[in-house]
């Protein structure tokens, strides 16, 4: 088999390989500065708990509505952002910090919706909605995803200089006046609209993976929050190419090949990245000075 | 019209019987497609509970410890057998249920299917045998069979319930004879999301192609769908149907991508709810054929 042939033919040949592909892409345009921010709060675990605090919200709305695309979208973006909302003012008022009132406001929406689901007695294959597959992405998907990506790319514009001051000084922007909450609350629905559109594609556990692993591996190369960026867009861009194409030519499922092979990425970052990777640490290089 | 005065003669029927709610039997079944065929059988002589409820899947079915009490109440069991509900024997020994557990299926000709599996091809038993009219006939008498030993003292309505639902069955099988052979022989050809239909293809002369295996449990890959496509085009397959319990998303993007449109829904391992098209045994056939047949006729 050619270069052609492993590469280019497959998404030639077959018009739900391009859907996938351009599904991969667009959500790692977005879901890539989405991690970068996560990263830099120290709120890398937050994407996974949102994830699951979306389920319950999509399960909902595929029992009220059956396989819409809005349904469940609506249903997952309004059950994110109680939660996101809820934990926020929650860890805003009281002494408890943020995480942990997270961790109790998404606990409880995932026993909601799991509650719900086996309440309502019929065993349809909810995994296959709820786990997604980016196989079976359609046109409404697509714009869903692509709507939602440029708004975070736009809102992230709008937003970039207060929201790093707010990622490495909260205290400096509520002195200056800037509204750090107001910030804080903008990102988060960020957060949850990213989750959404990746759940329409990959399923709601591989968007995470797609936010996460690239914004950690981009962690090793690069320092500027602009190039954090791009390095994770790129490794995300891979990730969905290869992952594509593996499940193409071995047969794999497709959303676990995207998230491994962003994965390996990762790994491979670990140890050779430029920025505190392994070698860098264990074997530096002699600095010469000219 | 006809069904109305048909529950009403039935329910005038139940009010006339002369059994005490108490004397019921009480009776689980596996599926709603058994679950079905045993209260047909039973009629008033029995409370029929369901496992597996409509459009439920018995493949990936996990019961609950509310299934383990049911089970545990029971007078009598009734399985399909072949490998469908590989979770029974698990919760019968759970609940700690000892009474008989009736495989529906027994003396059935079984098919076996090659599945592959990354790359490795297993052979296992085709558990969808009921597919198969003439099957449900030998499903008929081993129900018919078990509640006798059950119940001895009701052993003439059994038979007498069982011998009028053997009839209609074989009606109904001459009824799909007839209406598949006006199909030109080179057009019986479908596809569809789950592979349930072996029995039924080898009964009445469809060839049933499929994007997943045998069990609903794998994912299906960028390379299967490829390979399905390309058949679409190759064969010039216009029939192509969703299956009540396997994503038809998936199948949605296949005929978007190669032009065809959809058949509608086929019920082949569950029922449909009570008002859906496909509420019992029967309706199933009567559902599906119309249907095949619609799709294998725009076949090239």
């Amino acid at each position: 088999m050619d270069v052609y042939g492993l590469l280019i033919e497959p998404f030639l040949a077959y018009s739900f390989m391009r859907r996938a592909l351009v599904a991969c892409l667009a959500l790692s345009l977005g879901c890539g500065p989405i991690g970068i921010f996560l990263v830099l709060r120290r709120m890398s675990l937050m994407g996974d708990a949102m994830s699951h605090a979306i389920l319950p919200g999509a399960a909902v709305g595929f029992l009220v509505a059956g396989f819409s695309l809005w349904a469940m979208g609506a249903g997952g973006l309004i059950a994110g952002l109680a939660v996101a909302v809820l934990a926020g003012a929650v860890s805003r008022a009281t002494t408890l910090k943020e995480d942990a009132s997270l961790a109790g406001f998404y606990l409880i929406s995932l026993a909601i919706g799991v509650l719900i689901v086996s309440k309502k007695g019929s065993n349809v294959d909810l995994l296959h909605v709820l786990f997604g597959t980016i196989l079976a992405v359609d046109n409404a998907s697509l714009i869903l995803v692509a709507s939602i990506t440029s708004l975070t790319l736009i809102v992230l514009a709008l937003i970039y200089r207060p929201l790093i001051v707010e990622c490495f000084d909260p205290g400096f922007l509520r002195a200056a006046g800037g509204g750090g909450s107001a910030f804080h609350i903008a990102f988060l629905i960020l957060v949850v609209l990213n989750l959404v559109s990746g759940f329409q594609a990959l399923g709601t556990l591989m968007a995470v993976g797609l936010m996460m692993l690239p914004a950690a591996a981009a962690r090793l190369w690069a320092s500027e929050v602009w190039s954090l960026s791009l390095v994770a867009i790129a490794i995300g861009f891979i990730s969905g190419i290869a992952g594509l194409l593996a499940s193409y030519h071995f047969n794999l499922p497709s959303g676990p090949a995207i998230v491994l092979i962003a994965g390996l990425q990762y790994l491979l970052s670990v140890v050779l990245g430029s920025r505190g990777g392994l070698m860098k640490q264990y074997f530096p290089q002699p600095h010469y000075h000219t | 019209m006809t069904r109305l005065l048909a529950a009403f003669s039935l329910a005038l029927a139940l009010l006339a019987s002369p059994l005490s709610a108490a004397e019921k039997l009480k009776i689980v079944a596996s599926f709603s497609v058994l679950g079905d065929m045993v209260k047909q059988i039973a009629g008033s002589h029995a409370d029929v509970t369901t496992l597996v409820g409509p459009n439920g899947d018995a493949h990936t079915f996990e019961p609950s410890p509310s299934d383990a009490k049911t089970i545990a109440d029971a007078d009598l069991v009734f399985i399909n057998g072949l490998g469908l509900e590989r979770w029974m024997q698990g919760l019968a020994k759970s609940a700690g249920y000892k009474g008989p557990l009736t495989i529906a299926s027994e003396g059935v000709k079984t098919r076996t299917m090659v599945e592959e599996e990354e790359g490795n091809n297993q052979t296992v038993t085709d558990p969808h045998a009921w597919q198969d009219l003439e099957n449900g006939l030998i499903y008929v008498n081993n129900i018919v069979a078990a509640l006798t030993k059950a119940d001895p003292a009701d052993e003439a309505d059994y038979k007498f319930a069982g011998d009028a639902f053997a009839a209609t069955l074989k009606a109904l099988d001459a009824n799909v004879r007839e209406q598949i052979s006006t199909v030109p022989r080179a057009k019986r050809r479908v596809i569809t999301s789950h592979d349930a239909f072996g029995y039924f293809g080898a009964a009445y002369g469809v060839k049933f192609l499929a994007p997943e295996g045998l069990s609903t449990e794998s994912e299906a890959s960028a390379g299967d769908i490829a390979k399905l496509i390309a058949q679409i085009k190759r064969e010039g397959i216009k029939a192509l149907f969703i299956e009540n319990v396997a994503d038809p998303r998936m199948i949605e993007m296949i005929g978007k991508e190669t032009g065809v449109k959809l058949g509608g829904a086929l019920y082949s391992d569950a029922l449909s709810p009570p008002d859906g098209p496909a509420p019992h045994y029967v309706d199933m056939f009567k559902n599906n054929v119309p249907k095949l047949i619609a799709g294998m006729m725009d076949n090239e």
